[in-house]
């Protein structure tokens, strides 16, 4: 049995807003084991990012708060650490990527400033050790001549080479868990798969363990071992990446696999899900995928499902397979 | 459907579009040359009425250049560009108003492409106006709501403003708006792209739909390959403002020539854990279309070059099946 580095467990996280509040995740719970890479899947406005930021205690309070459950790290409860502790956590020990290098990275400070900075407050190294680690660091997530761009700007590099510079700097301090919101989005198909490939390589090599975000089903099939799928704040299904695609057991996941073009099939039209995303300040009653649900029973519209085992290692949030 | 003796409704020869580049006041003191940007550099291609030419590459290779050239909202540098066997381009301004009733245009963020100060009944209606095609405000009235219907949004959105409805329900309306003056091409740059991938089928389908309704022609400018192979019928490689392989989507997607085409494929992650891992077959990143070198775009990362490839830039050439290819060593 592998070692857990992550575990959620029941946790939901509230807004609080004029217009009403608003569940971003409701009773979010998976785990991640050491060296595992887990893929959280949905479209926009499911609550991926939020599940993200809730891990790294990086929900604005107030307006948010995490209102219930718990996030251990290794073992240590996230949600007890005090804001000097956290800021111990971050960055050393899990470390984030995002969808914009060039809006997370700083335009005012050369790449090597950006990084050293990591390294020396982080692991208190010395300016020369640093620099020295600095073009290491860039040689490993694959920039060439690091020596020469090492005291260039963010905005001299191209898209995909920044994103290199966001992992470089992601991976400076060696962490224990990398969490990637959408790192590939921006990104052209070609670059795409560079940076794919550099991720999961780097992911096996140093032993970390990865919580990859993204809406695109394709970029998990090949980048996750197991995923869970997020619709309107829920996981509605969890399990093996391959027992998943091969298997789907939740009507929006099958939508969602139904709904996207192949490049081998060649069907006139698509079977799209009927209907939008439910607004989140007024959801549904019951099962929150019900109004677009071609299964919807009278259940569904009053109570909500639990995650349950539909096969060994693999859940799913519906009615359908609560006939017992 | 189509035949070969029919002459296209569009028709599209050496087109050229080249951004001078001037820089600022000091290397312009200095005496540095201006720089050019070759944003679309001598591309051929052709559309038959009814039928959908999918238009894929990366950023920066110039396809939305291309919709904007077809267009015309920005001129050419060079070429011909040919709407049912007249010069699109020598048109006076009376008579490419006319045109452009022809050709609409579908943009990709509904967002920054609607009005938010317009009613949806205005921004259906104008077009109409604009082009003299209603009478009475009944008329229009009647029109607008039928449009509504067509492209599946309710007739109890008429008087709404765009920011009450979902990025998909924009992308609705700019469809309806396209159709409100009876176009006979739709160029749509990129209008699935910014849509999440259940609402993208949706929007897939009505484009369909609305093809066989109206007989639309379509020039579809997309990124993403899979939406390209399900919506054309015929597909354009673009690489850094060239057209590298073109051809029948079947044909062009099953067997694809051109070491860009390849690499292209190759890179898509396919939602299938049984299918390949996506990689890359080419080196390095994409060139840049600032003053390119002689010779192929694609020198110095294809894994086929040659000596030839950096001399002589390769023409395409067709290759039998409706195919066309633009490389030295096939």
């Amino acid at each position: 049995m592998v070692e857990t580095v992550l575990e959620l467990e029941d946790v939901t996280v509230r807004f609080r807003l004029k217009r009403g509040d608003l569940t971003a995740v409701n009773g979010v719970s998976f785990a991640i084991g050491r060296g595992e890479t887990f893929g959280l899947v949905g479209e926009s406005g499911s609550g991926k990012s939020v599940t993200a930021r809730a891990i790294m205690r990086l929900i604005p309070e107030p307006p948010g708060e995490i209102a219930s459950g718990r996030i251990l790290f290794e073992g240590e409860d996230v949600l007890g650490k005090s804001d000097a502790e956290m800021r111990g956590l971050r960055g050393r020990r899990i470390a984030m990527v995002f969808q914009e290098p060039m809006s997370a990275l700083n335009p005012v400070f050369t790449v090597h400033d950006q990084i050293s900075d990591a390294l020396r407050s982080n692991l208190g190294m010395s300016r020369p050790a640093a620099r020295e680690r600095v073009v290491e660091l860039l040689s490993v997530v694959g920039i060439p001549s690091p020596h020469k761009r090492l005291d260039s700007y963010v905005h001299e590099f191209s898209g995909g080479m920044r994103q290199r510079v966001m992992l470089a700097m992601a991976l400076s301090c060696s962490p224990s868990l990398l969490i990637a919101d959408e790192p590939t989005t921006a990104l052209d198909v070609t670059i795409q798969a560079t940076i794919l490939e550099l991720i999961t390589g780097m992911i096996e090599r140093l032993g970390m363990s990865l919580l990859f975000i993204t809406h695109n089903l394709g970029v998990v099939a090949h980048a996750c071992d197991s995923i869970g799928v997020m619709y309107a704040s829920h996981i509605v299904e969890l399990g093996d990446k391959r027992e998943i695609f091969a298997n789907p057991q939740h009507p929006y996941t099958v939508g969602l696999l139904n709904s996207i073009p192949r490049l081998d099939a060649r069907a006139k039209y698509l079977t799209p899900i009927d209907g939008t995303v439910c607004n989140m300040t007024a959801p549904p009653a019951g099962c929150k995928f019900h109004p677009r649900c071609a299964h919807a029973m009278a259940v569904c519209r009053e109570q909500a499902p639990r995650l349950r085992e539909v096969a060994p290692g693999h859940f799913a949030a519906c009615h359908l397979h609560e006939r017992d | 459907m189509t035949t070969e003796a029919a002459s296209p409704l569009l028709d599209v020869k050496g087109l050229t579009k080249h951004f001078t580049m001037h820089g600022d006041i000091y290397s312009r003191l200095a005496g540095e040359k201006a720089q050019v940007l070759k944003a679309v550099d001598g591309i051929d291609f052709h559309l038959s009425k009814g039928e959908t030419l999918g238009l894929v590459g990366e950023s920066g290779c110039g396809k939305s250049t291309t919709a904007r050239l077809v267009s015309r909202l920005v001129e050419p540098t060079a070429g011909r560009i040919t709407l049912h066997d007249e010069d699109l381009l020598a048109f006076p301004a009376a008579r490419m108003k006319a045109a452009r009733k022809q050709i609409q245009l579908v943009f990709q963020d509904p967002y920054s492409s609607l009005n938010p100060r317009k009613t949806i009944m205005h921004i259906l209606s104008r077009p109409m106006e604009i082009h003299g095609l209603a009478d009475s405000w009944a008329d229009k009235r009647r029109k607008v709501l039928d449009l509504l219907e067509r492209v599946g949004l309710g007739v109890e959105h008429v008087d709404r403003y765009p920011h009450e409805f979902s990025g998909g329900q924009r992308q609705r309306i700019a469809i309806a708006r396209a159709l409100a003056v009876d176009p006979e091409l739709v160029i749509g740059d990129e209008p699935v792209s910014a849509l999440d991938v259940s609402i993208q089928a949706q929007m897939l389908n009505l484009f369909r739909d609305l093809q066989e309704e109206f007989g639309l022609t379509y020039l579809f400018i997309a990124h993403d390959l899979s939406v390209i192979r399900h919506i054309s019928d015929r597909v354009a490689v673009m690489y850094v403002g060239k057209i590298v392989e073109s051809g029948p989507a079947s044909a062009l997607f099953e067997d694809p020539l051109h070491p860009y085409t390849k690499a292209l494929l190759a890179a898509v992650p396919e939602a299938d854990p049984a299918k390949p891992p996506p990689r890359l077959t080419l080196r390095g990143e994409v060139s840049t279309p600032i003053d390119p070198p002689p010779g192929c775009r694609l020198c110095g990362r294809c894994p086929r070059e040659t000596r030839v490839c950096a001399e002589v830039e390769p023409p395409l050439v067709e290759v039998g099946g409706g195919r066309s290819v633009a490389c030295h060593n096939l």
